[in-house]
C-alpha cells in the first residue's frame, strides 16, 4: 500500500464486511446459548428433598411400590386408606432392592430373607440395622414423599 | 471513518450525545492515549486480558445465579441440574470455572510483566498497591468461590484452607471461626463465602479497579527504563501507538482469543462435577487445592512440624505474611525516590519469586 | 441328694472367698494353668467359684478342707459326666434367669440327640463335650470374640477333631470338610466381609444338636437363608429326583462344604455342572443352553452400557441418571439368576426382558450423551470460526487504518 493512497472503495467494504459479519456472527453464538440459559428448563427444579411417588390412586392399599428418590430407590408403601409409610428400599445387609410382602404385612428381602417390620427395624434375617424411613405426604391428590 | 449511507443520521445522534454529555473531553482524552512500541509491548495487554475476564466471571456468574442455590442441601443439587438440565447449563458453568482460572493466571502474569518492565516505579506505586490488592482479591474469589459446588474437593479445601487460617498469631482461631461462620466447615460457611463471593468482593474489586484503571489513565502507559534510556540517548521520541484505535484493536483480538480458548476449554474439557461432599467421610488421599494455592501448600507440607520450638504451620503462615508484606513494598524498597530503580535487585527478586512458585506448585501437582 | 446339696451350698458361699483360685494361683506350672484361664471367664464374673463344678469347699485354705471327698470334691469330672454336670445349672430356667433371663436352657436336651450325645451316652469318650467347644476354665460368652465358638473361631473349633484323619479314623466320615469350607463363599463372607450372619458349621449342622441334616432336608436348611432359590427348586422337575440322590437337592450341584461362588459358568461351558447329566440334545440341555444364552446376552447388554455411559462421563457428559438405573438392570440380573432354580426358561424371561428393557434404555442414553457431545464440539467449532472471522475483521481494520495514516 502506497503511502498517501486512499484504499479502493471496493476493498474497503470487504473489511467492513468481514469485521462486521465477524462481530455480528461472533455476538450471535454468544447471546444465543445465553438467552437460552436463562430460558427455564422443561424440569423446572432439582429434586432434593422432596419427590413426587405418583398419585394417591395409583397404589391400592396393602401394597408397595419403589420409586426415586434423587439417587435411591425408596419403597413406598400403602398400608390402609390413610396410612402411608415410605423407607429406602435399599436392605442394610447386602444392598439388596426390599419388597413390600402384603400377606405378611412385613418388609422383606428376598436375597437372604431379611425382614423388617413397618417401622423399618429389622426382625428376621441378616441385616445388621434398620431401613431409614421417609416422611409421606399428601398434597392435592399427589404423594409426596421427603426426608424425615 | 468507516463508509457509511446513514452518515448523517448517524452525525445528528452523535450532535445529540455529545451536547448532554462529557464526551468531547473523553474523546479528547483517549484520543491522546498511547502505547509505547518496543519488544515488550505484547506485555501491556495483559492487564486488559485480566479485565476481560473478570467481565466474563461477572456475566457468567450473574446466569449461575439464577439457578444456582448456596445451601448444603441444595448447592451440589443445583449445580448439577445447571450442568444437566439448564440449557447451555455446562457451558456457562465451565467458562465460569475455566475462566476463573485464566484470569488469576494472567493477573500474574500481568504482575510479573510490571516487575520485569519496572512499572512499579515513581509515580506508580500506587498503582502496584492496588494491582496487589486486586490479585488478593481474586485470589479471595477463587477460594470462595472454589466451595460453592459443595463437592467433596471443595469441602475438603476449604477445611485446610480454613484450618490454615487459625494458625495467624493471635487472631488466628477468631479468623477461622469468622470465615467458616462457626467451628466447623458447613451450612454456615456456604452462606457467607456465597456471600462474600457474589456482594462483597465485587464490590471491593470494583473500588479498587476503580482506582487501579484510573490512575493508569493519569499516568498512561510505563515505558521500561532501558527503553527510555535508548531514546534519551539518541535524542529521538520513543515510537508511540495510539491506544485507540491501534491497540485497542490488538487488545480485542486477544479478548477474542481468550474467548477462543474458554470455550474450546469449556467444550472439551468440561468443569466436573465431583461427588456431594460428605462431611462425615474422610478426607479422600491425595487432595490438594487448586494451582494457585498449590506453592504455599507443598511449602507447608515440607515444613517440619516444629521448628525451634514454633510450630509448623505458624512458622509458614508467618513466612508467607512476610513475603506478602515484602512484596506489597516493592515500590518502596525496588524503586528509588528520583525514579530510578534497582533493577537487578527486583529482577532478581521476580525471577526467584516466580521460580519458587513454579516449582512448588509443579512439585505440589506431581507429589 | 446329697450331692445336689453340698453343690448348691457351694454356690451359696460367701461371694468372693475362693480358696481355690487363691491357692492354685500360686502354685507353678499345670497346676496355675487353670486357675489363671478362670480369671477372664464369664464364671467368675458372675462369682462362680472353682467349687461350683469340682465341688469341695472353697471357704477354706486349708487344702486336706477344700479338696475333701466329704465336702463333695470330684476333681476333675469323667468326660462322661461333664455334660450333665453343666447342665445342672444350665438346663435350670430357675437358676439361669438370675444370671440371663433370656438365655436358651435346652442345650443338653438337644446335646442328647446329637451325634456326639448319643455315642457318649453309649461310653465314647472322643466325641466332643460341652468343654471341648466352649472352653474349660476360660469359658466367654458365644459373642466373646475370644470364645472358641464365636461365629469366626467356630469352624477351628469344630475342625479340632473332624479335619484330623488319624482320630477320625474309627468313625469312617470324610476330614475334608473344613479344608473344603475354607474355599467357600460363606467362609469368604464370615471371615472377610465380617458377614457374622453368614453360615458356619453350626448354622447348617446345629450346635448343641449337632448331626448333618436328612438329604430331605437339606433344601430346607438352604433355604432358611436363601428362600427365593429353595422355593423355586421346590417346586421345579429337579426336586423328586434329587431326593432319591444320596448328597440331596442343593448339595447335588452347589457342594455342601465347598460352596463356591456361584457363576454362569455353571449352566453352560467346560465346568458346566448340568451337562454332567443332561446330554446336550435332551430337553434338559436344551433349557441349560437357553438359560446360559439369556443370562449372558443380558450380561453383555449391561457391561455395554456400562461401556457406553463410562466413555460419555469420560468426555465430560453428564450422565449419573443412567448410571444410577443400571442398578436397576443388575438386579434383573441376579433376580435371573436365582430363578435359574426353577430350571424353566419361561421362569427366566421376565427378569431377563426387564433387566434388557432398562439396560437398553440406559445405553441409549450413553448413545445420545455422546451425540450431545459431538453437537457441542460442533458448536464449538462453529463459534471458533465466527470468532476467527471477527479477529481477522480486526486485523484487516488495523492494517488498513495504519495504511490509511502513512
Amino acid at each position: 500500500m502506497q503511502a498517501g493512497e486512499a484504499i479502493p472503495r471496493g476493498r474497503r467494504s470487504v473489511i467492513f464486511w468481514i469485521l462486521g459479519g465477524g462481530f455480528v456472527s461472533s455476538l450471535v453464538s454468544f447471546l444465543y446459548p445465553l438467552i437460552r440459559f436463562l430460558n427455564p428448563p422443561a424440569v423446572s427444579e432439582a429434586a432434593v428433598n422432596e419427590v413426587v411417588g405418583g398419585k394417591v390412586q395409583d397404589l391400592t392399599p396393602n401394597s408397595g411400590k419403589i420409586v426415586r428418590f434423587g439417587a435411591q430407590p425408596v419403597l413406598l408403601i400403602r398400608l390402609t386408606e390413610t396410612d402411608w409409610r415410605a423407607f429406602s428400599a435399599v436392605c442394610t445387609h447386602l444392598s439388596c432392592i426390599v419388597q413390600f410382602d402384603s400377606a405378611r404385612r412385613v418388609i422383606w428381602c428376598a436375597c437372604h430373607n431379611g425382614m423388617y417390620d413397618l417401622n423399618g427395624k429389622v426382625i428376621a434375617g441378616p441385616p445388621p440395622r434398620p431401613l431409614q424411613e421417609y416422611t409421606v405426604n399428601l398434597r392435592g391428590g399427589e404423594v409426596v414423599i421427603s426426608r424425615t | 471513518m468507516l463508509p457509511t449511507q446513514r452518515g448523517s443520521r448517524a452525525k445528528a445522534v452523535l450532535a445529540w450525545l455529545e451536547e448532554r454529555t462529557a464526551w468531547d473531553s473523553i474523546r479528547e482524552f483517549v484520543s491522546h492515549k498511547a502505547v509505547p512500541v518496543h519488544s515488550g509491548t505484547i506485555w501491556y495487554a495483559f492487564g486488559g486480558v485480566t479485565l476481560f475476564l473478570f467481565f466474563i466471571q461477572v456475566v457468567t456468574g450473574i446466569l449461575l445465579l439464577v439457578y444456582y442455590r448456596p445451601t448444603p442441601n441444595d448447592a451440589y443439587e443445583s449445580v448439577q441440574f445447571i450442568m444437566t438440565r439448564v440449557a447451555f447449563g455446562w457451558l456457562i458453568r465451565s467458562i465460569h470455572s475455566w475462566s476463573a482460572n485464566l484470569m488469576i493466571l494472567a493477573a500474574f502474569v500481568h504482575m510479573f510483566s510490571v516487575v520485569f518492565l519496572h512499572a512499579y516505579r515513581r509515580p506508580r506505586e500506587l498503582v502496584w498497591f492496588s494491582g496487589v490488592g486486586l490479585l488478593a482479591l481474586a485470589l479471595a474469589f477463587g477460594f470462595s468461590g472454589y466451595l460453592l459446588p459443595w463437592n467433596t474437593i471443595s469441602y475438603f479445601a476449604t477445611k485446610v484452607g480454613t484450618d490454615m487460617a487459625t494458625f495467624v498469631p493471635w487472631i488466628g482461631p477468631a479468623l477461622g471461626r469468622y470465615l467458616r461462620g462457626g467451628n466447623a466447615v458447613g451450612g454456615a460457611t456456604l452462606t457467607r463465602f456465597f456471600g462474600f463471593h457474589v456482594a462483597v468482593l465485587p464490590a471491593l474489586t470494583a473500588l479498587l479497579l476503580l482506582v487501579h484503571l484510573g490512575l493508569v489513565q493519569k499516568f498512561g502507559i510505563s515505558t521500561p527504563p532501558w527503553v527510555q534510556e535508548r531514546f534519551r540517548r539518541s535524542g529521538t521520541e520513543i515510537p508511540q501507538m495510539p491506544f485507540f484505535p491501534d491497540f485497542f484493536l490488538h487488545e480485542l483480538m486477544a479478548w477474542y482469543g481468550a474467548l477462543a480458548v474458554l470455550g474450546a476449554l469449556a467444550a472439551l474439557f468440561p468443569w466436573e462435577l465431583g461427588e456431594k461432599a460428605n462431611p462425615f467421610a474422610s478426607a479422600p488421599a491425595g487432595i490438594r487445592p487448586e494451582w494457585y494455592f498449590l506453592a504455599p501448600f507443598y511449602t507447608l507440607k515440607l515444613i517440619p512440624g516444629h521448628i525451634f520450638g514454633l510450630e509448623g504451620e505458624l512458622v509458614g503462615v508467618l513466612g508467607f505474611g512476610l513475603l506478602a508484606l515484602w512484596w506489597v513494598t516493592l515500590p518502596l524498597w525496588g524503586g528509588r525516590p528520583d525514579g530510578s530503580v534497582r533493577m537487578k535487585l527486583v529482577t532478581g527478586a521476580g525471577v526467584a519469586l516466580l521460580a519458587y512458585l513454579a516449582t512448588f506448585a509443579l512439585l505440589g501437582y506431581l507429589r | 441328694m446329697r450331692r445336689a446339696f453340698l453343690f448348691l451350698l457351694a454356690a451359696a458361699t460367701l461371694p468372693g472367698k475362693d480358696s481355690c483360685l487363691d491357692c492354685h494361683s500360686q502354685l507353678p506350672g499345670d497346676l496355675q494353668k487353670p486357675a489363671l484361664a478362670f480369671r477372664d471367664s464369664v464364671h467368675l464374673r458372675n462369682q462362680f467359684t472353682c467349687a461350683s463344678c469340682h465341688g469341695g469347699d472353697p471357704n477354706s485354705d486349708d487344702p486336706q478342707v477344700a479338696m475333701s471327698r466329704t465336702r463333695g470334691f470330684v476333681g476333675v469330672p469323667a468326660r462322661t459326666a461333664i455334660p450333665k454336670l453343666c447342665a445342672q445349672c444350665h438346663s435350670n430356667p430357675d437358676f439361669m434367669r438370675k444370671y440371663n433371663p433370656s438365655e436358651r436352657v435346652d442345650q443338653y436336651a438337644e446335646y442328647a440327640t446329637s451325634v456326639h450325645g448319643q455315642r457318649l451316652s453309649r461310653g465314647d469318650t472322643k466325641v466332643a463335650v460341652c468343654v471341648d467347644c466352649h472352653g474349660v476354665h476360660n469359658i466367654v460368652p458365644v459373642r466373646d470374640p475370644t470364645s472358641p465358638v464365636y461365629p469366626l473361631n467356630l469352624p477351628k473349633t469344630c475342625a479340632h477333631c473332624h479335619a484330623q484323619a488319624a482320630y477320625m479314623a474309627p468313625y469312617k466320615i470324610a476330614t475334608d470338610q473344613y479344608a473344603n469350607y475354607l474355599k467357600s463363599v460363606h467362609w469368604e463372607e464370615l471371615s472377610q466381609r465380617g458377614d457374622l450372619s453368614a453360615p458356619n458349621c453350626a448354622t447348617c449342622h446345629g450346635n448343641h444338636g449337632a448331626r448333618p441334616p436328612a438329604v430331605s432336608s437339606v433344601a430346607a436348611v438352604c433355604g432358611t437363608c436363601h428362600v427365593f432359590e429353595a422355593q423355586l427348586f421346590e417346586k421345579s422337575p429337579h426336586q423328586p429326583v434329587f431326593s432319591s440322590l444320596p448328597t440331596g437337592a442343593c448339595v447335588v450341584c452347589h457342594s455342601n462344604h465347598a460352596i463356591l461362588k456361584a457363576t454362569d459358568r455353571m449352566l453352560s461351558g467346560r465346568d458346566a455342572i448340568c451337562s454332567q447329566c443332561h446330554e446336550p440334545d435332551s430337553a434338559g440341555g436344551e433349557t441349560a443352553a437357553k438359560m446360559a444364552a439369556m443370562i449372558g446376552s443380558l450380561q453383555k447388554k449391561i457391561e455395554a452400557a456400562d461401556a457406553i455411559l463410562g466413555r460419555a462421563r469420560d468426555s465430560g457428559m453428564e450422565v449419573s441418571d443412567a448410571i444410577e438405573r443400571q442398578t436397576d438392570a443388575r438386579q434383573s440380573l441376579v433376580k435371573a439368576r436365582a430363578n435359574v432354580h426353577a430350571f424353566a426358561v419361561p421362569v427366566i424371561s421376565q427378569p431377563i426382558q426387564a433387566g434388557l428393557a432398562i439396560a437398553a434404555e440406559d445405553y441409549r442414553a450413553g448413545e445420545n450423551a455422546l451425540h450431545e457431545r459431538n453437537v457441542r464440539r460442533k458448536g464449538l467449532a462453529i463459534s471458533l470460526i465466527t470468532i476467527l472471522i471477527a479477529m481477522a475483521g480486526l486485523w484487516l481494520t488495523l492494517q488498513w487504518i495504519r495504511s490509511r495514516r502513512s
